[in-house]
């Protein structure tokens, strides 16, 4: 039970339902979904060289599947990358590059 | 309490203002837009602590209470007839959601043809949706449900949104003697809102993702016990409202003179005050009727209405609605409770306004005896009682020759 | 007892306010009321209705009221286009709006000229003489539906008090001037 304060005036109490109960509310997790990182058909390759650490592409992934690192470089999270190519498109210096992924090997 | 003399729908803004409503959001619609002007009002005078949100739709007016109520507001909207329809998807998005939510709908027929006043074709279409739907005889009980709605609704053994119904132009723009009781009793009455989780920036979960279609199937029979766990609350914020303010009016059916009943008349709204009138005649007359007044559609009263039935010779029930290519919604909830047990007539009667007059129900009513006494068990599902200019003709003589 | 009346304007001469105001006086009393307007769109200058009910019982009814005890015609002009004494009981009586003459074939048809009294005080809104309050006065004093304390007290909470001082003045001058219409 807890307490969320919505004005000066008013109070609303979290209470246990005491029916049984069953909402639709769901939390979000990693790999809900499985890996995701097998739907690409593009991979991000990132030239460290070029980037300049804006940290758009980290901004932008709807994935999360770019890693921040310490020094606010960044690298990409493969096991989850679906690689729909956000990042290559936002980046202001190309330093984010498609490239087609071979699954299976070179067709 | 002070009485003060107030249409339908100055009697609900009231009970929204004691409700401390923190959030009201609407559309205007004929027959509701003195609700929220009334509202705006308080709120403008300072005389009600809420914030009023203008929106461009009855859907997005649901949407911004729902989601009002999902950051912890006491919120409240009103429509009628086409809004109403227009939010219907966020009717249902609002019970599946489980939030307690208080809505008047001030009930009005449904066009083509263009027609603003009384029938419950609007509130019976959201019968499915999950909502808890009550219907007010008069001025006084639309002021009382209200109350009783929030309260019923932030339950936590319901958490259901609620409805409360009440009538075009009859109740709406009536103005009655209505008891209006201190901000203090209400107070005292009206616990802080109650509610299963609260959605803020700090939450960390998601409403409404898609979820395995088993757990879907669960979530749907949870809202179900939580419709019938609403019974016995509606019940008791009934008595205990009755004990605080002095009004009781019986739970989910308010039964008039049913102890000694041979036949039952099963009606809801306004029009219930014709009935009551109808069977003081009619028992002077020898038959003895009663009333059961029908105040929550949903749930569905059938352990009252079962009752009712194995002991009576006949049930007639009137509808201002109908469930085109069946029957009158009410009388299909009867027709199911009752189960055979006894003689039925379902009268579908008083639609867009049609005025249904004391004189029409004892005649329907009495025929419908008089029927049941001669030849035993009559079942007649659908009794059109049409328009005085109408009725007794053929139809096709009534009909207007277009081609 | 159940009386039952039905009020005849124009829109906006405030034939429904006059409902409300007189349902309001009765309340105040003790007693139990009804007002509502005809159901239907109203539209400024068409002819109105409205219909009030005052019992000493609870109101259950919600019909219409199709036979009134008593008529009220805020403006002299509305019997020529609608039949103002339709339905009216047996020994009813009809409140008119009407320097002294009445076209009304009814016996008991009571006359007060209450757009002179409106214009004389300065109750016009919009180059409208606003005549609900005075005929109010001469429908209690010759009904003796409510007593005339009680109609002050709901004009000025219909009205609120900036407004109640002249219109309750409208209705006391109506109250002693009204008589018996002229044929």
């Amino acid at each position: 039970m807890g307490e969320n304060k919505i004005t000066s005036s008013q109070t609303c109490v979290i209470e246990p339902p005491k029916t049984f109960f069953w909402a639709p509310l769901s939390k979000p997790a990693p790999a809900a979904s499985g890996k995701t990182g097998t739907w690409r058909t593009e991979r991000p390759v990132i030239i460290q060289e070029k980037c300049v650490k804006c940290l758009l592409c980290w901004l932008y992934c709807p994935e999360d599947a770019i890693i921040r690192k310490e020094d606010n470089s960044v690298e990409v999270d493969y096991e989850y990358c679906k690689g729909c190519g956000i990042c290559a498109a936002v980046c202001p210096v190309d330093a984010i590059k498609m490239v087609p992924e071979e699954w299976g090997g070179k067709q | 309490m002070t009485i003060l003399t107030l249409t339908g729908n100055y009697a609900v803004a009231y009970a929204v203002k004691l409700a401390r409503v923190k959030v009201v959001s609407a559309y205007p619609i004929t027959p509701q837009t003195t609700i929220v002007e009334k509202l705006a009002e308080m709120i403008e005078r300072g005389e009600m602590d809420a914030k009023m949100i203008r929106v461009e739709s009855e859907h997005s007016a649901l949407a911004t209470v729902y989601g009002a109520a999902s950051a912890g507001a006491r919120a409240f909207t009103a429509t009628a007839s086409h809004g109403l329809l227009y939010m219907h998807e966020m009717v249902w998005w609002v019970a599946g959601a489980r939030m307690p939510l208080v809505m008047a709908v001030v009930s009005r027929a449904i066009g083509p043809p263009w027609n603003i006043h009384v029938d419950h074709q609007d509130i019976f279409d959201q019968r499915d949706s999950g909502w808890i739907i009550s219907m007010a005889q008069e001025n006084q009980e639309a002021f009382d449900l209200t109350l009783q709605a929030f309260r019923i609704s932030e339950d936590p053994r319901v958490y259901l949104p609620m409805m409360v119904g009440l009538e075009a132009f009859i109740l709406s723009h009536t103005v009655a003697p209505v008891d209006v009781p201190d901000q203090k009793e209400v107070d005292e009455w009206l616990p802080p809102r109650r509610q299963p989780y609260v959605i803020s920036p700090e939450t960390n979960f998601v409403m409404g993702n898609i979820v395995p279609d088993e757990d879907y199937m669960m979530m749907r029979l949870s809202i179900q016990k939580a419709m019938e766990a609403a019974k016995e609350v509606i019940k008791e914020v009934d008595r205990s409202y009755g004990k605080k303010f002095g009004r009781e009016y019986g739970g989910l059916v308010e039964c008039k003179k049913c102890e000694d009943a041979d036949y039952i008349i099963i009606i809801a709204g306004s029009w219930s005050g014709e009935a009551k009138m109808a069977i003081e005649d009619l028992r002077e007359e020898g038959y003895r009727v009663g009333v059961a007044r029908i105040r929550f559609i949903r749930p569905w009263p059938e352990e009252e209405i079962s009752e009712l039935a194995s002991k009576v010779k006949g049930i007639i029930v009137f509808d201002r609605a109908v469930s085109f290519g069946s029957k009158g919604p009410l009388f299909l909830d009867v027709a199911t409770t009752v189960n055979g047990r006894t003689s039925l007539r379902g009268v579908i009667a008083g639609l867009g306004g049609t005025e249904v007059r004391k004189e029409h129900i004892i005649e329907v009513t009495k025929e419908f005896i008089n029927k049941v006494e001669e030849e035993g068990r009559v079942f007649e599902p659908e009794y059109w009682l049409l328009p005085d200019p109408y009725r007794g003709k053929p139809l096709e003589e009534v009909a207007p020759r277009w081609w | 007892m159940l009386v039952e009346l039905r009020f005849h304007g124009r829109g906006g001469q405030g034939a429904v306010t006059a409902a409300n105001i007189l349902a309001r006086a009765a309340v105040i009393e003790g007693k139990y009321a009804q007002a509502f307007p005809y159901f239907g769109a109203e539209r400024r200058g068409a002819p109105v209705m409205a219909f009030a009910r005052i019992s000493d019982r609870p109101l259950e009814v919600h019909s219409q009221v199709r036979n009134p005890d008593i008529v009220v015609v805020l403006d002299p002009a509305i019997p020529q286009l609608v039949d103002v004494t339709q339905g009216i009981k047996p020994g009813g009586l009809i409140v008119l709006n009407s320097p002294g003459k009445s076209n009304i074939k009814y016996e008991r048809v009571y006359c007060v000229n209450a757009t002179k009294i409106a214009k004389d005080l300065g109750l016009v809104i919009g180059g409208w003489p606003v005549v609900n309050t005075a005929i109010l006065g001469a429908l209690i004093k010759v009904s003796t539906l409510v007593k005339v304390e009680s109609l002050e007290k709901a004009i000025e909470e219909q009205l609120g008090e900036a407004l109640a001082k002249t219109n309750i003045e409208a209705m006391r001058r109506a109250y002693n001037e009204v008589k018996p219409c002229e044929r």
